[in-house]
C-alpha cells in the first residue's frame, strides 16, 4: 500500500505522477534496522492532503470525498521527496531516504521561501504536510512560478487522508508484508507500489518475501538478501551455546558464498528458473516471479558457466 | 470502620483492587487516604505528563507494579509526531534511585530506549514483568538485558512495538537458571530467533503460559515448542507456512492433541491454509481466536477453523471472512462477546466484503456481544437500529466506515438515527467511535442519552460548535474526547473551561479552533497543558492579534498536576 497521488490527470501537460517516497509502504521484514513508525510516518505525511478548500471558513462536507481544492494538489506536487532525479525511484535503505530528504526538502524550501530558519531538526514529519491554508500567499505565487503553473487546474485525485483508516502503522507493515496479493500478479498495477516475490534458500526453514519495487539494481538486491539470510549460513558454523551478544551481522554471507557455495536464482513468467543478473533490472523485476538461493551444485545445469559466473560477481 | 485499628482497615481494603475503587477508597477521609496510599501496590497512570515519579513515589511508597501511557491515541494513526515526547527513561530513573521495590512496568504508546530497559534491568532486584504495547525506540539489546539480569522474570510481553532487531542473541541471554517464564511474547520481532536457545528456554520453564512467536519461528520448531510446553494456554504461532513435509505436519498434529489447556491462538503470519486442520482438535477449547494478521486464511479453510470453535468469547479476524463468514460466526460462537473485524484490502480498493449485513447478523446471533470493532464499506440507519435492538449491553462500540462523511447508502440520509439508537440503548456504552456522514443532531443524541461515556472518537463529522458543545455539556463521565477534521472552534474549545478537569485529555486536529483561542484557554487554566503541534514554519505562529486568527493544526489539552513538561520538542507549543 503506497501512499502516491493517483490518478493525475495524464493530458496535462507538465504533469506527472509522484512517487513521494519512491518508497512503497511496506516490508518492514526487509529492511530491519529501519524502525518501521519513520517509514509510516513519511508516507502519510507525505501525501496529506486537506479536505476543504485554503482560506475557507470551515472544510468542505463533501460526500464525495474526492473534491479536493486544485491548490492542495498544487502544494503537493511542488515539493517531490527525493530531491535529486538520479535517485530514480527508489534507494537502498530507507534510512538514507530520511536523511537524504531531510536535506533535500530544507534546500527546496529555502529555495523557494528564503524563509530562513524555517528548518526544524524534529524530523520531516513537519515539513511534508504543510496546510495550504497556512502558507502565505507569497510563498505560494513563488510555487506556482516554479512549476509554471500548469498545475493549479488539475482535477484533484482521490488521494488517502493521513491517519485514515485508523489503522495502527504496526498493522499496516505486518499486513503489507505478508499479503501475497501482488506476487502471482503478471503485472503489479502501476502506481500499487508493492511487488512481493518469495524468495527460498536452499536448506533454510521458511520462505521470505521481498519487494522488488524498493530496490533499483541487483546490488541492493543482493545486499538484502545477504542480510536476510546470513543467519542460516552461519547456523551451520555452530552458533550453538553462543552467549553474549554476538552479532550475526558481522559474519557476512559474502565470505561464504565467495566460494560459490550459493548462487540466487529466479523463476521467470515461463517457469524457467534462470540465473539473475542476465537481464537488465528493469525486465528483471518485470518476468521474475520468484527467487531462489540455490546450491551452486544444483545451478549448474542453468547456464553453461553459470557457476564459474557466479564465482566472479562480487555478489551472487 | 473508625473503630478498627488500621491493620484490619488495610486488610479489607486488599480486597478492593480496581484502581478506580482504590481512587474513591482515598477520597473517603483523611485517615483512609493514609491507610489506601501506603497499602497500594499497583497504580495506572493514564497519562504519564499529568504527574511526575517523585510526587506519585511520595504519595505510594510501597508501589510494585506501574501502568504508564504517553502518546495520545491518534499517535497510532502517525498523527502525532515521533519526537513529540512520552519518555520512560525519567520514570525508570527516579524509580531506581528512590529505591522502591518495583516489580511490574506495563507500558503504552512510549518511547523506551536500551539505556531504560537496561537501568530497569539492573535496578529492581525483584522486577517480574514488562509489558509493552505500541512503544518504540529499543532494540533487541535493550531485551537482551531484560533476559540477562532480571532473575524472576515471568512475563515479557511486546506488543505491536517497533523494536529495531539487530538479530543478536537476546534468547540465549537468559540465564540458564531463568525457569520461572509465565508469558513470553516476541510476535512483533521482525528478525531472525535462535531457535535452539528458544527450545532450550521453554524446556526449562514449566510455568510457561502464553507463548507468541514471531515470524521467524517455522513449523517444525512450533511441534518441537509445542511438545515441551503442553501445558500452554496462549499460543502464537508464527510462520505456519513450509512446504509440509508430512513428518514436520504429522509431529505437529500430535503435539497439539496434547495441549489441552490451550485456550487462545493468534498468528499464523505466513500461513498454509490447509495445515490449520492441526489445530481441530483442540478448537472447542478455545475462547480467543486472532487472525487478523492472517491474510492468507480465509474461505473455507477460516469456515471450518470457526465452525469448530463453540466457545468462543473473542474473535478479532480480517473482512475477508465476508458477510457469509460472519453468519457463521454468528451462529457457531454463541458466547462471543468480543469481535474485531479489520481491512484486509488496505489499498483502499473497494473489495471489502463485510458489510452492514454482517454485523446485523453477528448482534442477532450473539447475545453476550459487548465490544466490537469493526471496518465495513458501508452502512444504513437500519441496520444500526436493528443492532441497537438486539445488543443493547454494548460496552464498546467502534464503527469505522471507511470512506469519510459516507451517508446511509440505501437512504443518503446521514447516519445521525443510527448511531443515535445505539447510544440510547446501550445504556452501559463507554467507548463510541464514530464514522459515515453525521451532523450536529448525532452529537445530540449522544449528550443526551450516553451517560457512561468515557472516550469518544471523532472524525469528519459534525456541522458547527454546537456538536461538541451537546458532548461536553451531557457526558458527565466524558474522559478521553479526541476529534478530527470537524468544523468545531473555538466557542466550543472556551465554552466550559472546568469541563476539562474532569477528562484526562483532549485532542482536536484539522478543526477550527485558533491560535488566539488557544491561548485564551491556556490563561484560564492554568491546571492545563495546552500543546499545539505545529506543522508548519513555527515563525509564522506569532504573537501578534492577526496571526492568532490562525487556525491550530492539532491541540492536545490534558490536566496536569506538575505543570509545563520541559521534553517537549521544538514543534510543540506549550501555551
Amino acid at each position: 500500500m503506497s501512499y502516491r497521488l493517483l490518478s493525475v490527470d495524464k493530458e496535462e501537460p507538465g504533469l506527472k505522477e509522484r512517487n513521494y517516497l519512491g518508497l512503497s509502504d511496506c516490508s518492514s521484514v526487509d529492511s530491519s534496522t529501519i524502525p518501521n513508525v519513520e517509514k509510516s510516518n513519511l508516507n502519510f505525511k507525505a501525501t496529506e492532503l486537506r479536505l476543504g478548500l485554503p482560506e475557507s471558513q470551515s472544510p468542505e462536507r463533501e460526500t464525495d470525498f474526492g473534491l479536493l481544492s486544485p491548490r492542495t494538489l498544487d502544494e503537493k506536487l511542488l515539493f517531490p521527496l527525493l530531491p535529486c532525479k538520479d535517485n530514480a525511484s527508489a534507494t537502498t535503505g530507507h534510512k538514507n531516504v530520511v536523511s537524504g530528504n531531510k536535506r533535500g526538502f530544507a534546500d527546496t524550501w529555502d529555495e523557494f521561501s528564503g524563509v530562513k530558519g524555517s528548518v526544524r531538526p524534529g524530523g520531516i514529519n513537519m515539513m511534508l504536510s504543510p496546510k495550504v491554508k497556512d502558507v502565505p500567499k507569497s510563498i505560494q505565487d513563488e510555487r506556482s512560478h516554479a512549476k509554471g503553473g500548469g498545475l493549479n487546474n488539475a482535477p484533484a485525485a482521490k488521494a488517502q487522508v493521513v491517519g485514515w483508516p485508523p489503522i495502527r502503522s504496526y498493522r499496516k507493515n505486518t499486513m503489507a508484508s505478508s499479503t501475497s496479493k501482488n506476487t502471482d500478479e503478471v503485472d503489479g498495477k502501476p502506481g500499487l507500489g508493492a511487488l512481493f516475490v518469495k524468495v527460498s534458500m536452499d536448506g533454510a526453514p521458511y520462505l521470505r518475501k521481498v519487494d522488488l519495487r524498493t530496490y533499483t539494481s541487483y546490488q541492493q538486491l543482493s545486499s538484502a538478501l545477504e542480510k536476510m539470510f546470513s543467519c542460516f549460513t552461519l547456523g551451520q558454523y555452530g552458533l550453538h551455546g553462543a552467549q553474549g551478544r554476538e552479532r550475526m551481522s558481522e559474519i557476512k554471507l559474502k565470505d561464504l558464498l565467495h566460494g560459490s557455495e550459493f548462487v540466487l536464482t529466479y523463476e521467470d513468467k515461463d517457469g524457467d528458473w534462470m540465473l539473475v543478473g542476465d537481464v537488465p533490472w528493469e525486465i528483471f523485476t518485470e518476468t521474475c516471479q520468484k527467487l531462489k538461493i540455490m546450491k551452486g551444485s544444483d545451478s549448474i545445469g542453468l547456464a553453461p558457466g553459470a557457476v564459474e559466473k557466479s564465482k566472479n560477481k562480487e555478489r551472487v | 470502620m473508625n473503630y478498627f485499628p488500621d491493620e484490619v482497615i488495610e486488610h479489607v481494603f486488599d480486597f478492593v483492587t480496581s484502581h478506580k475503587d482504590r481512587n474513591a477508597i482515598s477520597l473517603v477521609c483523611k485517615s483512609w487516604y493514609k491507610i489506601e496510599r501506603y497499602s497500594r501496590q499497583k497504580v495506572f497512570i493514564g497519562n504519564c505528563y499529568a504527574i511526575n515519579p517523585e510526587r506519585l513515589l511520595r504519595r505510594f511508597p510501597c508501589l510494585k507494579s506501574l501502568t504508564l501511557k504517553g502518546k495520545p491515541h491518534f499517535a497510532d494513526f502517525n498523527l502525532v509526531p515521533h519526537e513529540w515526547g512520552g519518555f520512560v527513561l525519567p520514570w525508570i530513573e527516579a524509580l531506581a534511585r528512590s529505591r522502591v521495590g518495583l516489580e511490574e512496568l506495563r507500558l503504552k504508546r512510549m518511547v523506551v530506549t536500551d539505556e531504560s530497559l537496561e537501568l530497569l534491568s539492573r535496578s529492581f532486584v525483584n522486577f517480574k514483568s514488562l509489558v509493552l504495547v505500541s512503544c518504540e525506540g529499543f532494540t533487541t539489546d535493550g531485551l537482551a538485558s531484560i533476559a540477562a539480569n532480571c532473575r524472576h522474570l515471568r512475563d515479557l510481553d511486546l506488543q505491536e512495538n517497533e523494536i529495531d532487531d539487530h538479530r543478536g542473541q537476546w534468547l540465549s541471554c537468559f540465564p540458564d537458571t531463568c525457569t520461572t517464564l509465565v508469558t513470553l511474547n516476541f510476535a512483533c520481532l521482525e528478525g531472525e530467533t535462535n531457535l535452539v536457545a528458544l527450545e532450550r528456554l521453554v524446556a526449562r520453564s514449566p510455568n510457561l503460559k502464553s507463548l507468541k512467536l514471531n515470524r521467524a519461528v517455522p513449523l517444525d520448531a512450533l511441534a518441537r515448542l509445542m511438545v515441551c510446553a503442553p501445558q500452554i494456554v496462549d499460543l502464537g504461532v508464527g510462520s505456519y507456512e513450509n512446504d509440509p513435509d508430512s513428518e514436520s505436519y504429522m509431529k505437529l498434529k500430535a503435539a497439539v492433541k496434547k495441549c489441552t489447556s490451550l485456550r487462545s491462538l493468534s498468528g499464523f503470519l505466513e500461513a498454509a491454509p490447509h495445515c490449520l486442520s492441526a489445530f481441530h482438535p483442540i478448537c472447542h477449547n478455545l475462547t480467543s481466536l486472532n487472525l487478523s494478521y492472517a491474510a492468507e486464511i480465509h474461505g473455507s479453510h477460516l469456515i471450518k477453523l470457526i465452525q469448530h470453535c463453540k466457545k468462543l468469547q473473542r474473535l478479532w479476524i480480517l473482512d475477508s471472512i465476508g458477510d457469509k463468514g460472519l453468519e457463521v460466526v454468528a451462529s457457531t460462537c454463541k458466547e462471543l462477546q468480543e469481535l474485531r473485524v479489520f481491512p484486509s484490502d488496505l489499498l483502499g480498493g473497494g473489495n471489502t466484503a463485510v458489510t452492514e449485513e454482517g454485523l446485523v447478523a453477528i448482534s442477532a446471533g450473539c447475545p453476550k456481544l459487548h465490544s466490537i470493532l469493526y471496518f465495513c464499506q458501508q452502512m444504513t440507519n437500519a441496520a444500526l437500529v436493528t443492532v441497537a435492538k438486539n445488543c443493547p449491553n454494548f460496552i464498546r462500540f467502534r464503527l469505522c466506515i471507511l470512506e469519510p462523511n459516507k451517508p446511509d447508502h440505501v437512504t443518503s440520509q446521514p447516519l445521525d438515527e443510527g448511531f443515535g439508537a445505539i447510544v440510547k440503548a446501550c445504556k452501559s456504552l463507554r467507548r463510541l467511535s464514530l464514522s459515515g456522514l453525521l451532523t450536529d443532531q448525532v452529537f445530540l443524541y449522544i449528550g443526551m442519552y450516553a451517560n457512561q461515556l468515557e472516550m469518544l472518537s471523532i472524525a469528519f463529522a459534525g456541522d458547527t460548535d454546537k456538536g461538541m458543545l451537546y458532548v461536553l455539556n451531557g457526558c458527565k463521565k466524558m474522559k478521553k474526547l479526541e476529534i478530527r477534521d470537524s468544523p468545531f472552534g473555538d466557542t466550543a474549545l472556551l465554552a466550559d473551561v472546568s469541563k476539562y478537569e474532569t477528562m484526562r485529555s483532549l485532542w482536536m486536529s484539522s478543526c477550527e479552533v485558533t491560535l488566539s483561542g488557544c491561548k485564551k484557554l491556556a490563561q484560564k487554566a492554568p491546571w492545563l497543558n495546552v500543546e499545539i503541534i505545529n506543522e508548519n514554519d513555527n515563525n509564522r505562529m506569532e504573537e501578534n492579534g492577526h496571526e492568532g486568527r490562525q487556525k491550530v493544526d492539532k491541540l492536545y489539552l490534558y490536566r496536569t498536576v506538575v505543570g509545563t513538561r520541559m521534553d517537549a520538542p521544538p514543534f510543540v507549543w506549550i501555551l
